[in-house]
């Protein structure tokens, strides 16, 4: 098994010491099969107990190690150490306060997460005992693939817009809100595009496509994003163009 | 314990943070050498509004070599802008049929063929053949 060290240079941050964020650098002996989290991890144990980051599961599922990796947005646990030359550099997600060290106050995000009612608000509520919502594979397939969010906030970081104008409801949860836009079972459009189709929404984003180049699980926000700004503007058409066609 | 958390300030250094940075802001760019090409063309039409001396005149300034690089440029950025955009069309334009989506290449391809269609149409009309 072979071994090599590694520079890990880390941006830290005491909100009770320290006026801003400086760098620290760490050597860290490092196996082949190590992921830049298994790097904290050896830190922290062994070096420096006073780091702080979150993690939890290890293998891309739950979203809590997103990460400035040498400048860009990864997930801490799914980025291989053997995959960077030279120093890395690891800074808290980028456009997010620093509570400390790596770890970002993220109150923005679950703020805006929870005005998109991103939840099944279903046509018609059934009871119980009327049994399940049904939906056939291809109505399944329609919207799938933006479920994968796993609320790392990595498009975030990679979001200059997001960066720039804070109020911009941002990637992830426009996403999701399409997501459930996109859900045969789902009648919930009308309240939520009051949210996403707004400035602050959809017409915020300017495209950069960076969202999706980032996403970890190939979500594809920029998909989503692009979907809903062409949905709202034939509503738009719909309603002041050909207002007959509504009756 | 209270809180204190640390703002940082975004500057211009996001644009160094990865090529598809500067990408993008090129392709925003484009629209100031489109805009400035289409204006040069209302510019034209008001010349051919005063009369043949005027148009002339006009396009003998076309012919000038700073015109001629400001027009490849123009062309360089309307290219560069349209080709970005056709290869995005898949993401905001995705057609399910039956259960399956359709390719992205067969989308963008579409883009691509009713441009070329449309520019031989545009070249047909003004006699280049």
């Amino acid at each position: 098994m072979s071994e090599r060290v590694v520079e890990l240079e880390v941006l830290r941050y005491n909100p009770e010491t320290d006026r801003e964020p400086h760098f620290r650098r760490y050597s860290v002996p490092c196996r082949e099969e190590w992921v830049v989290l298994d790097a904290l991890n050896h830190v922290k144990e062994n070096i420096d107990p006073t780091l702080s980051y979150r993690w939890s599961c290890h293998m891309a599922v739950c979203g809590s190690c997103g990460m400035m990796i040498n400048r860009e947005p990864k997930l801490a646990c799914k980025s291989f150490l053997r995959d960077y030359q030279g120093v890395i550099r690891v800074e808290p997600l980028a456009h997010f306060p620093i509570e400390r060290d790596l770890v970002t106050v993220i109150d923005d995000f679950v703020a805006k997460l929870k005005r998109v009612k991103p939840y099944l608000i279903p046509k018609q509520p059934k009871a119980l005992e009327d049994g399940e919502y049904r939906q056939t594979p291809a109505q399944l397939k329609r919207y799938k693939q933006f479920t994968l969010c796993i609320n790392c906030m990595l498009c975030y970081a990679a979001c200059p817009e997001y960066g720039l104008i804070p109020k911009f409801i941002g990637p992830a949860a426009l996403s999701l809100a399409h997501r459930y836009n996109q859900d045969s079972r789902d009648g919930g459009r009308e309240e939520r595009q009051q949210e996403i189709a707004a400035t602050e929404g959809v017409w915020e984003c300017a495209f950069v496509g960076a969202c999706s180049e980032v996403c970890p699980e190939h979500v594809d926000p920029a998909a989503a994003l692009q979907q809903v700004k062409i949905k709202s503007t034939v509503d738009w058409y719909l309603e002041h163009a050909m207002p007959w066609l509504n009756k | 314990m209270s809180r204190k958390p640390y703002v940082r300030a975004l500057r211009w250094e996001w644009l160094t943070r990865h090529p598809r940075y500067p990408r993008y802001l090129l392709r925003e760019l484009s629209c100031l050498f489109i805009g400035g090409w289409t204006l040069m063309m209302v510019w034209g039409l008001a010349r051919l509004a005063q009369g043949p001396e005027a148009w002339a005149a006009f396009l003998d300034a076309l012919r000038s070599p700073a015109s001629i690089v400001l027009q490849a440029l123009a062309l360089a950025f309307a290219v560069y802008h349209s080709v970005t955009w056709f290869n995005l069309t898949p993401k905001a334009l995705p057609l399910q049929l039956g259960e399956d989506f359709v390719a992205d290449r067969v989308i963008s391809g579409a883009h691509f063929a009713v441009w070329g269609l449309l520019s031989l149409a545009v070249l047909l009309l003004a006699g280049a053949f």
